[in-house]
């Protein structure tokens, strides 16, 4: 076997060490043919030498007080170093530290240690991590798009609490080694999105102006338009045109004074916000003028299924919006396939 | 050649108590797939040559083929000799875990029960299997009584007015239901308005699937805190486009759902029509009936509910039922009885055609009648409250077990089956269920890892019939609860299973990648062997 350059890093939770540590002993026997490079003291070192390995050790940090600059910047310099793997352990906010500073195809994978996790891209726990390690290195796993989700900021600042999608990255996949119920298949992922935006496409209206939400699915209707979608913002389609990026609240308000509109918007997984988490451009006065029959809401059906099918969540601003918007939609979840879906707010 | 005498043994005495684990091993064989043993010039059979007269009469057959049947090449068959393939399968036999070898009670949903091998006799009797479906009707009137008098029984079983025993098999079943319902909309003029079909998200795929198949899309219903089909849901899904609904009842949770009445009336109030898909009617036999639930069709598996052998063991077979409104959709030809003798009926103007070639698996028919006949009214009704009995005395021996649960319906009795939850033991463990089931073949029984949709988390789906002893029972659960016990002392021997037995495990990924499937030797040589 190659000489595989092996990193580890580690946000600064104190738990994250001895977790950080389980997740290499199945590594083990391998020891002698990884590279491992890691940053100081708790933010690697302690735990890959706990775990039995030698690491090369790179940076510097304040130990005891280490902030998400520091994993943000060890995240840079070691995918700067073109390590095979990325392994971090903590939670989202870790998660959101390093998808924040790698781009979004360098390998990475999460070992579960924070006390909220939602992103989908950590293993079940953190032995696995490690196995899944191995079998990544050894060619026996292939990389997924996973998304990175975390607390929603500007909502949790108005007193609201929830997630939105901040990203993705490329985590190494095995069945039942990966969060299963977030994980199905990549390639069944991939096809029930196709299918869906097979089935919206087909069903839009020439002159109307579709308001696309953020997200992987409603990427994938960007993507048979044929038009490049931001992943985590709100764009805006019209006859297959992308028509404007990343679009602000009042840039919706605008667009809907001067014609017809539509809203596709997608789950964000997690808590299941349809609208109200990481999606805000979309507000009130946006859904209003557009009207809840103008509103296609899309999603996976193994999406739903790992929400366990508990109702879809509106959380706007306006309660008379979010009344409105209560009760039950038609989810679309392939081509000429729905889901009647109960929302509340 | 010497024989170990009773004295050298000892006294030979029952083992007590019986052991509680068996200590099985399955043969292992490591056997290619048939192409790779071909040797060339090999042959099974060589049939001798024919005499001089014999080819002077009859010339050369191939001679009256016309051109475009002929093929150019031969075919690449593998060349063996009969012991070679007689060994080969054999070997593959051995490597199994048959319905006759094992519990298969962990093959839930799919009513594995005991058939009577008398039953097999008879399908194999010269009498039926020589039977040609080009046969003059006046020569085939023993079989076409029988199929009759099966249809009459299924009338009698489920409340409706007319049967077919055409389809194929249950999936072939829904489909012509769906055929039916379609014709019955177009019969009307509203075959263009009426274009969605509801189902609920625990009734079998094979509804949704059908549905998709005849043109529809396709609506469904996810399940309330309960476990029903949310009634809200429906509510909210049913208007003028709604075409029908197709719906299991039990689902495969094993939830009757009291409501179903209110499902139907919502259904028909706004011109749509229901369809009862009854594969899991194993326990409502003489209890319930589609008629007075008031569907418009329903469907039976005769190899589920009416021991017809399956899953790999025989043929399938559906049969439809239908009210007389729905009588002139049904599929050409019908049976019918003309008071001294039996005739097929192929002037229906408004069938919906042919769903399977001539009239249906007619062993499986034969073998049905019979199973039937031997039980009467009162025995199908013994057989449901007996599967019951037995599924709710496994529901109560399971849940004393570390780590599962039976989501939904808490504290309430359950049908036929079970749908069960590992989800603790995961969570406390690491083990999931897909291991226990290769654990579970260790001890020489079967489980079943297929529970669509994946709603519930670490699915077991047991059904254990009325075929199944307390022993059996009992058999089985030991079983589980020690492989439970192993998740917690000693996962690594859960999770590295099977360790006795031959199962091979799959990378499940591939399943969803229609560019990694091999379906043929030819596409398994153009596409993984390529390279080699």
């Amino acid at each position: 076997m190659d000489t595989i350059r092996h990193a580890i890093e580690l946000g600064a939770v104190p738990e994250a060490l001895q977790r950080a540590t389980s997740s290499l002993l199945p590594l083990s026997p391998v020891r002698d043919s990884l590279e491992v490079i890691t940053y100081p003291l708790e933010m690697g070192e302690t735990s890959v030498r706990g775990a039995g390995f030698m690491p090369r050790v790179i940076g510097k940090i304040r130990s005891g007080a280490t902030t998400a600059e520091d994993t943000q910047r060890a995240a840079r310099e070691l995918c700067a170093l073109e390590v095979d793997l990325l392994l971090f352990a903590g939670g989202d906010g870790t998660a959101r530290d390093v998808c924040s500073a790698v781009p979004a195809q360098f390998p990475c994978l999460g070992i579960p240690a924070g006390v909220k996790i939602h992103s989908g891209v950590y293993a079940t726990n953190p032995r696995h991590a490690g196995e899944l390690a191995g079998m990544y290195i050894q060619g026996k796993a292939r990389l997924r798009e996973a998304e990175v989700l975390d607390l929603d900021e500007d909502a949790y600042r108005n007193g609201r609490v929830g997630t939105c999608l901040y990203g993705t990255l490329h985590v190494p996949y095995r069945p039942l080694l990966l969060q299963n119920q977030k994980a199905p298949s990549p390639a069944s992922e991939a096809r029930q999105a196709e299918a869906i935006a097979a089935d919206v496409v087909e069903g839009m209206q020439s002159g109307v102006a579709y308001i696309l939400g953020p997200g992987t699915t409603t990427r994938a209707i960007a993507k048979e338009l044929h038009v490049d979608k931001t992943l985590v913002g709100v764009d805006v389609v019209r006859d297959g045109k992308l028509i404007a990026k990343d679009v602000t609240e009042k840039q919706l308000l605008d667009l809907t004074e001067r014609g017809p509109a539509g809203i596709i918007v997608t789950p964000i997984g997690g808590q299941g916000f349809l609208f109200g988490r990481g999606n805000q451009q979309i507000g009130p006065e946006v859904i209003r003028r557009v009207g809840r029959g103008n509103i296609i809401v899309v999603s996976t059906a193994d999406k739903l299924r790992a929400l366990r099918l508990q109702p879809l969540m509106v959380d706007t601003g306006d309660v008379e919006v979010d009344a409105v918007l209560a009760g039950y939609f038609s989810v679309v979840t392939g081509y000429k396939e729905r889901m009647v879906y109960k929302v509340i707010s | 050649m010497t024989h170990a005498t009773p004295q050298k043994l000892g006294v030979l005495k029952p083992v007590s108590p019986k052991p509680a684990l068996r200590r099985f091993h399955q043969a292992s064989w490591d056997e290619p797939v048939i192409f790779e043993l071909s040797s060339a010039g090999q042959r099974g059979v060589l049939p001798p040559e024919p005499e001089a007269a014999v080819v002077d009469a009859a010339g050369d057959v191939f001679d009256n083929l016309p051109a475009g049947l002929k093929r150019k090449t031969a075919p690449a068959l593998p060349e063996m000799s009969q012991i070679h393939v007689l060994r080969h399968y054999m070997r593959m036999s051995q490597e199994n875990l048959g319905v006759d070898l094992n519990i298969d009670i962990g093959q839930g949903t799919w009513g594995m029960k005991y058939s009577p091998k008398v039953n097999d006799q008879l399908a194999r009797s010269h009498k039926l299997s020589e039977l040609h479906p080009l046969q003059p009707v006046s020569t085939v009137q023993g079989i076409l009584e029988v199929m009759y008098r099966l249809e009459e029984m299924l009338k009698e079983i489920s409340g409706m007015d007319r049967v077919t025993l055409q389809p194929g098999a249950g999936s072939a079943a829904i489909y012509a239901n769906v055929a039916m319902i379609r014709a019955h909309h177009e019969s009307r003029g509203e075959g263009e308005k009426r274009t969605e079909v509801i189902t609920s998200s625990f009734s079998h795929p094979s509804n949704a699937a059908a549905a998709k198949v005849a043109g529809y899309k396709i609506i469904t219903l996810p399940p309330d805190a309960d476990g029903y089909p949310d009634f809200e849901a429906l509510k909210a899904a049913v208007c003028e486009r709604t075409a029908a609904l197709l719906i299991t009842n039990p689902e495969d949770t094993g939830i009757f759902n009291p409501r179903i009445t209110e499902f139907v009336d919502l259904v028909h109030k706004a011109g749509g029509l229901c369809s009862y898909d009854q594969a899991n009617a194993n326990g409502l036999l003489g209890i319930t009936r589609a008629r007075e639930a008031g569907f418009d069709v329903c469907h039976f598996n005769l190899h589920k509910t009416f021991s017809t052998p399956h899953g790999c063991g025989g043929p399938a077979a559906g049969a439809c039922g239908v009210t007389k409104e729905m009588a002139p959709f049904l599929p050409t030809p019908t049976v019918e009885f003309a008071g001294n003798s039996y005739y097929l009926d192929f002037n229906r103007p408004h069938s919906i055609g042919k769903i399977r070639p001539w009239y249906g698996v007619t062993g499986n028919m034969l073998k049905a009648y019979a199973w039937i006949m031997s039980l009467g009214a009162d025995g199908l009704r013994e057989v449901a409250e007996t599967a019951v009995l037995n599924n709710n005395y496994l529901l109560n021996k399971v849940l004393e077990i570390r780590g599962v649960s039976a989501p939904y319906a808490t504290g309430k009795r359950r049908i036929e089956q079970v749908r069960y939850s590992w989800e603790q033991l995961a969570n406390d463990t690491g083990v999931h269920s897909e291991e226990i089931g290769f654990r579970a073949a260790d001890f020489g029984t079967h489980y079943w890892t297929s529970h669509h949709p994946f709603v519930v988390p670490e699915p077991m789906t047991l059904e254990p019939t009325e075929s199944y002893s307390k022993e059996d029972l009992d058999e089985y659960v030991t079983i589980l609860k020690h492989i439970a016990e192993e998740a917690y002392t000693n996962p690594e021997i859960v999770r590295t299973a099977p360790h006795n037995s031959t199962v091979h495990k799959i990378d499940q990924e591939s399943f969803d990648d229609p560019d990694a499937w091999a379906v043929t030797w030819r596409a398994y040589r153009r596409k993984l062997l390529k390279n080699k």
